[in-house]
This record gives C-alpha cells, sequence and structure tokens, in this order.
C-alpha cells in the first residue's frame, strides 16, 4: 500500500469531510460510483489527503470484494486515516474512523429522503398516477439490468482474444435464467477457471 | 418458471435478527454488485416479495440517490418493522461487508499482482456479468402480465438498454425521457 502521505488532521478537517460526503449524498443518483470523478477531485486533487493509487485501489478493492459497491467510500476513508496514523499503532483506529465518518455522511442525506419517498408512496400507493409510474418504469428497469450486464461484461475487452470470458458470461446467463443454481457455486466455477488461468 | 405464485399468506421477516443476517448474507453473496443476490435471495428464496414487487421498488431505488441496494434494502426494511427494520436492514447490507472489504484492503498488497488471484478475479468478474443478465431474463417473465402489453414492453427494454450502451447517454436523460414516455402510457392503460 502507498503510504507517501503524511497528514496531520484537526477535528475540524474530520468535520469537513464528513461534510463533502454528506453534501454529495444527494448528488448520487444512479450510485455512488457516478461521484466517484468529483470524490477524486476533492481529495486526490484539492486537498491532497490521498493518493492517486489510494483512489484507483480503493474502487478496484470495492468492486471484487462482496458487498453493495458503495463500500469503496468506506475504503477511502479508511486509507485516508491511515494516512494520518503515520504508521503508529494508531493507524489503525484512525483508518476505521475514516471508513465511519466516510460511510455516514454518504449514507445519511440518500437513506433518510429514500426513506420520506417510499413512507409517501406507500400512503398514496391506490393513486392512479403512483400505480402508473410504479409499473410503468418495470420494463425500464430490465433494460437498465441489461445495459448494467453489458458494461460489467465490456470489461472483457476484445471478443477475438478474450473469447472464453464472454462464452463464461454467456453460460452464466442461461444457467440463472433457466436453472436455480446457486449462485455462489457460479461465482466459485468462475474464480476456479479464473485461477487455473483457462479464462 | 419465472414466475412466483400469487398468493395473500406470504413468507415476512420473523425477527429484526432475521432481517439483519439474510441482508448480510445477501451482500456478502454479491461479488461485484448486489443486484442478482437481491432478486434470488428475496423473491425466489425467502419470497419476502414477489418479481412485481421487487421491480417497482427497484425502479424507486434507482431514481432516489444513494446505492440502490442500499435504498432497496432500507424500503424492506421499514414496510416489515418501520424505521428500526430501515435502520438495520441498511446495518446488515453495510456492517460486515465493510469489516470485510477492510480487511481485504488491509492484506491486499501482498497479493495484488500475484497470477491466480488476478486470474480468479478475471473469471469472477464475467461470471457477475452473467449473473445481471441472467436475473435481467428472468425478470421479463413478469412482464408477461404488464398493463402496457409484450411488444410495447419489449420496445421499452431495447430502447433503454440501446441508450445506455450504444448511444451511451447519461441516466439523467433516459430515466426521466424512456420513463416518463413509459409511465404514461401505462397510466392511460390503469383503470382511473
Amino acid at each position: 500500500m502507498d503510504t507517501t502521505l503524511h497528514l496531520q488532521l484537526q477535528p475540524l478537517d474530520w468535520l469537513q469531510l464528513f461534510l463533502y460526503f454528506f453534501s454529495v449524498s444527494l448528488l448520487a443518483v444512479g450510485g455512488a460510483i457516478a461521484t466517484a470523478p468529483d470524490m477524486h477531485r476533492h481529495l486526490v486533487e484539492q486537498q491532497g489527503w490521498l493518493t492517486e493509487l489510494q483512489f484507483n485501489t480503493s474502487i478496484v478493492l470495492a468492486q471484487a470484494a462482496p458487498g453493495p459497491n458503495v463500500l469503496f467510500i468506506a475504503l477511502l476513508g479508511w486509507n485516508l486515516g491511515l494516512n494520518t496514523g503515520n504508521g503508529t499503532q494508531l493507524a489503525w483506529a484512525a483508518g476505521a474512523l475514516g471508513a465511519l465518518v466516510c460511510m455516514l455522511g454518504i449514507m445519511l442525506p440518500s437513506s433518510l429522503l429514500t426513506w420520506a419517498a417510499t413512507r409517501w408512496a406507500h400512503k398514496n400507493r391506490e393513486r392512479r398516477a403512483v400505480r402508473a409510474f410504479k409499473q410503468g418504469m418495470a420494463p425500464l428497469v430490465i433494460g437498465l439490468i441489461l445495459a448494467t450486464a453489458w458494461v460489467l461484461g465490456k470489461a472483457h475487452g476484445d471478443a477475438a482474444r478474450d473469447w472464453p470470458l464472454w462464452l463464461l458470461t454467456t453460460v452464466t446467463t442461461l444457467l440463472v435464467w433457466r436453472t436455480r443454481l446457486h449462485l455462489l457455486w457460479l461465482l466459485a466455477g468462475g474464480a476456479l477457471l479464473g485461477a487455473l488461468g483457462w479464462v | 418458471m419465472t414466475t412466483t405464485p400469487a398468493t395473500t399468506e406470504r413468507p415476512r421477516p420473523g425477527s429484526l435478527r432475521e432481517l439483519f443476517w439474510a441482508f448480510t448474507w445477501l451482500a456478502l453473496q454479491g461479488f461485484g454488485g448486489v443486484l442478482a443476490v437481491v432478486q434470488r435471495e428475496l423473491v425466489e428464496r425467502r419470497r419476502w416479495m414477489t418479481n412485481e414487487e421487487f421491480m417497482e421498488d427497484w425502479a424507486v431505488a434507482q431514481i432516489l440517490p444513494g446505492p440502490n441496494v442500499v435504498n432497496l434494502s432500507l424500503m424492506v426494511g421499514d414496510r416489515h418493522f418501520g424505521a428500526r427494520g430501515a435502520v438495520v436492514a441498511v446495518a446488515g447490507m453495510l456492517l460486515l461487508p465493510m469489516l470485510l472489504v477492510v480487511s481485504v484492503a488491509a492484506v491486499y498488497a501482498a497479493f495484488a499482482t500475484h497470477p491466480m488471484v488476478v486470474g480468479a478475479l478475471r473469471g469472477m468478474g464475467a461470471v457477475a456479468a452473467g449473473l445481471v443478465a441472467g436475473v435481467g431474463c428472468r425478470l421479463m417473465g413478469a412482464l408477461a402480465r404488464h398493463p402496457l402489453g409484450p411488444l410495447p414492453c419489449a420496445l421499452v427494454v431495447t430502447i433503454t438498454l440501446v441508450a445506455m450502451t450504444v448511444l451511451r447517454l447519461p441516466l439523467a436523460w433516459v430515466l426521466p425521457v424512456v420513463g416518463g414516455m413509459a409511465c404514461t402510457l401505462t397510466w392511460r392503460k390503469l383503470p382511473a
């Protein structure tokens, strides 16, 4: 891990960090990853609190590890905290503090809004407009899900060279669609094929 | 096969503890995103919601700011246990996975360039894409009973897919334009 940064953060800096994520939260329509460019601008370029490598690794790791991808923000906070600990025993505590501060900041506003909106929609669920909205969005949701799969699959790169990866994706699609095979078996199979260098 | 029977007596989480662990378990299976696992676990295994409800909630979760799987867990938790349920479901979705991802980050540096690790991640990435595509295909079965009818539904699916992948239009345009169109047409088909 790149630990070339040695920061001295004051309580006000931690508050400012919290408020930054708090303010970005409501802009994160379409997932927190959509706001990653702005986080890069603020944390890496403007404040100099994270290195380029720490920023990129946080995103890659959060996508590879299980759990919601928004956890990359916990990793940003973790790394930022480590940078303030200067390799002392306090570094891990500072990392944990950083992860918590950033996650609370990003989650609170959007969660409160979702909670209020859901309550409103539930109270008015018999209204024709609410029903039309919820049902009308269904085909669009499927389109978006297929588009997400497309974006994930495109990371495979060149179809002529990486055709085994495309084949693996296609077979997985058919298995999920047509069988009730547990998803963990599929993931384990993919990991094994990859580790053996077959795909 | 892709449809869930429409019964009035449906299973629901029995306790806050069950809710917490259901979402933790679900999140821990979600490599490369949790979407595919949510549909499998909540609709097909636990039957807390139908495919139709899943798509309705997902639409709302997608439109509101914030991570959509977290929004969805909040909505499910709130429906069964109120505000406490919402907090517990979100905590289940985030707490243990956060510990895990930080632990992974702490040991990652040592194995980052190991060819077997790189290969395994490649393979899992390819499977993750297939999981999401497979769930999309399964959900299409639920469109059979949609008020718009199968053909207009297929058209909306295709327009959305093309707009997002080939034309690469921002979601902030696709949602109001395509979604607005689909909702207006649906509104005209619904009884008042």
